[in-house]
């Protein structure tokens, strides 16, 4: 947009951060980086905490901004499709959330691990699966990502291990991911999130326990969004220091409604176990905009200015588009054209979840065992019986 | 010279007569470690398995061979180690995870069932879970009430999960083997009473390749007047009865399970089709138990109009174990209870 001087240097304050921008081109191309400074992360036994400064480059926010957007109308086009009763069941919807999972996405591989516990569709999306996938599976046809043999709590993909409904029985599972991982020495890691719900349950403390002991590549994440189903962290935990938890375990508290926040923390949890340090344990401060599930209007236990306010103050999205159009990382029409590309997916995605058949009959019975010979399963009453394959 | 050489022909003479014997304990080690050896992937993981040799012995000498990577020590968790080895196995690995005894199982048992058991359903085939849960199971000797629970029932109840029951040292080797090559969740019922009993081993059973198939019944004994269906240490009590019973002329037919779940009913319709009577003898309460199953499968099955008389069960009786010794052995079936009931079966 115009003629700018080959390099400029400004400083200036936006929120609690400082900016530092600094602009340069080359062959005519407008290069942004972006340097941020933010206040520190709530650090327990750390001596240092992530970096202070992230580059953000305009190639990155245009695709975190996408992916944001792409879980966050995936989320409202399944609330919309719930309500008229084709999605059933349990639907725990993730906006309000998306730049933990997109956060820490970019922080680690495809070829590490993740785990999560029911409210997963963002964390199935940043892990592989496509929306396409994923709304197949909450609408329950074959064509889903379990070819509808799971639902919203039991997606799965390559090194994300779903998906998981007892709230806390995730957290040992990442932990032994992460014993597979330093067992094999492919130096991956593990990430294992849970919420603050689940961070009292005891199996978590046995895990970070053993975790601890044997210096599992584990980096454990709490995403503090501030209620476990209707009762408020105040109500449900003792301590509400879910970074400080893990006692033994090193631990640091951030903005999880700042994508790049939580890149960078990643990145530095990440670095912390692959040198072997053993687990480190990160707690987001997140917000969800819907109720615990479909279930739930959100509204008996928080006033409706409590979400507003997060609304118009921390959207992660918001945050994240103010933040690159108000230093010219992008236009405003670029990011309304991602907008409707974004729009277009989830409309088709929606369509064929809509119209894709239900599963056969014949799958009823199928995927008991793995790897073994086809057997006979006992139908409803004694004469009945189904075939079973693995 | 001619008496060192008659001492050394009497010693190999023993060895040789003592060399076909493995107590189940031995065996168990022997799967372990033959398995150990095969596959990088396996692991064992439990309370006092490494420096200990295991709780029970059955892990002996393993940590000292295979060291600290293979061979895990566990504190006292159940349902984090239990995880976690389910979560291993997710990832790729083969652990085998010890219970102590599976009364501690319970602690763990969301980690079974939901998440081993039920995930490559759940998952439609993506998520394999090639883990094994072993310990012993079921009474032991004045252990009293809350470490004597059998859980064949609760597990066989479960899709997604195989559960096998051994009896003898070849069941135990043969199907410990199978259950670690096997892809899916195995629970192994072990028996602590029968750890220290020695059985002859056959040639074939030395082997290292040695499996027995997991889902498929042994007939002990064979007979014509009454089919006894019995799973881990009941099964020497049917013999026992069944060689009392054969002075009087009574010949059992005695199965050995060695799988409660899947249940190898064409074996029992088979031997029911022959002898027209059926009894099950097993330790654990009676009702909704193993027992039941059996009873109801004939009733559904093909073997029904075979019977001569209702078929029924011989089992635990249906209270807490108790700990005085005649109170316990009053709890648990007796041979004189299956000789009684095989009488009264067969109207005699």
């Amino acid at each position: 947009t115009g003629v700018m001087p080959s390099k400029k240097i400004q400083l200036f304050y936006h929120r609690n951060y400082y900016i530092l921008k600094y602009i340069k081109i080359e062959n005519f191309h407008f290069e942004l980086f972006l340097f941020i400074f933010w206040k520190k992360c709530d650090l327990h036994k750390l001596e240092e905490g992530p970096p202070l400064q992230a580059v953000l480059t305009r190639e990155e926010g245009l695709q975190y901004y996408r992916t944001m957007q792409t879980i966050r109308r995936m989320e409202l086009k399944a609330d919309q499709l719930y309500k008229q009763k084709i999605i059933r069941g349990f639907c725990h919807l993730y906006d309000g959330q998306e730049a933990c999972a997109v956060g820490i996405e970019t922080g680690i591989n495809l070829s590490d691990h993740l785990i999560t516990a029911y409210r997963a569709h963002g964390y199935t999306l940043t892990r592989g699966g496509t929306v396409r996938e994923i709304m197949a599976e909450l609408t329950g046809r074959r064509g889903g990502i379990a070819k509808g043999k799971g639902g919203s709590m039991h997606m799965y993909t390559k090194h994300f291990y779903g998906g998981n409904g007892i709230v806390g029985a995730q957290v040992p599972l990442g932990a032994g991911v992460a014993l597979a991982c330093k067992y094999l020495g492919n130096n991956e890691i593990c990430v294992c999130l849970y919420g603050d719900g689940a961070a009292n349950q005891g199996q978590i403390f046995e895990t970070y326990n053993m975790a601890s002991l044997w210096k599992l590549p584990c980096i454990f994440i709490c995403e503090n969004n501030k209620y476990g189903m209707g009762t408020s962290v105040e109500r449900a935990a003792a301590s509400t220091d879910y970074y400080k938890r893990g006692d033994f375990i090193p631990g640091l508290r951030l903005d999880g409604m700042d994508v790049l926040c939580v890149r960078e923390a990643t990145k530095f949890a990440a670095e912390h176990c692959r040198s072997g340090k053993g687990p480190i344990l990160m707690e987001l401060q997140t917000y969800r905009y819907h109720g615990h599930s479909m279930s739930d209007p959100g509204v008996s236990y928080r006033t409706r200015e409590e979400i507003q306010e997060v609304r118009s103050k921390s959207d992660p999205i918001s945050m994240l588009k103010d933040r690159m159009l108000s230093n010219n990382m992008a236009s405003v029409e670029e990011l309304k054209e991602i907008d409707v590309e974004v729009r277009k997916e989830i409309e088709d995605a929606a369509q064929f979840a809509t119209t894709d058949p239900e599963p056969p009959l014949d799958d009823l019975c199928n995927h008991i065992f793995y790897n073994d010979p086809p057997m006979e399963v006992r139908g409803t009453n004694p004469w009945t019986k189904l075939k079973s394959v693995s | 010279m001619f008496l060192r050489h008659a001492v050394w022909y009497y010693h190999a003479f023993l060895y040789s007569i003592l060399r076909y014997h493995v107590t189940v304990r031995d065996a168990l080690n022997q799967a372990l470690d033959e398995e150990l050896e095969r596959d990088e992937r396996v692991f064992l993981l439990g309370e006092e398995v490494a420096q200990y040799d295991g709780a029970y012995k059955v892990s002996r000498g393993l940590w000292k061979k295979y060291g600290d990577k293979r061979i895990i020590d566990t504190p006292i968790t159940e349902m984090g180690f239990a995880g976690i080895a389910v979560g291993a196995a997710m990832a790729g690995l083969r652990p085998i995870c010890e219970f102590m005894t599976f009364n501690f199982s319970m602690q763990a048992i969301d980690q079974v069932i939901n998440s081993a058991a039920k995930t490559y359903y759940m998952s439609a085939g993506l998520q394999p879970v090639p883990i094994v849960f072993r310990g012993p199971n079921g009474a032991s000797a004045g252990v009293a009430a809350q470490h004597s629970q059998c859980f064949a029932a609760w597990y066989g109840h479960c899709p997604g999960l195989k559960v096998v029951s051994p009896w003898s040292a070849e069941d135990a080797k043969g199907l410990l083997k199978s259950a670690i090559r096997d892809d899916n969740p195995v629970v192994f019922l072990e028996n602590e009473l029968m750890y220290g009993v020695p059985f002859e081993m056959s040639e074939e059973a030395q082997s290292k390749d040695f499996l027995l198939p997991i889902g498929k019944a042994k007939i002990e004994r064979q007979g014509n007047h009454v089919t006894l269906v019995s799973h881990s240490r009941m099964v020497s009590l049917c013999l026992d009865a069944a060689a009392v019973l054969a002075k009087e002329g009574i010949e059992c037919e005695v199965i050995n399970m060695r799988t409660i779940r899947p249940l190898d009913a064409e074996a029992i319709e088979t031997s029911v089709m022959k002898t027209n009577h059926l009894i099950t003898v097993e330790g654990g309460w009676p009702q909704f138990g193993v027992g039941a199953e059996i009873l109801a499968r004939i009733m559904e099955g093909p073997a029904f109009n075979f019977l001569d008389a209702p078929a029924v069960r011989v089992t635990g009786v249906d209270i807490p174990m108790p700990y005085a010794k005649i109170l316990e052995d009053n709890s648990i079936p007796q041979i004189k209870d299956i000789i009684f009931s095989v009488k009264k079966t067969l109207n005699v």
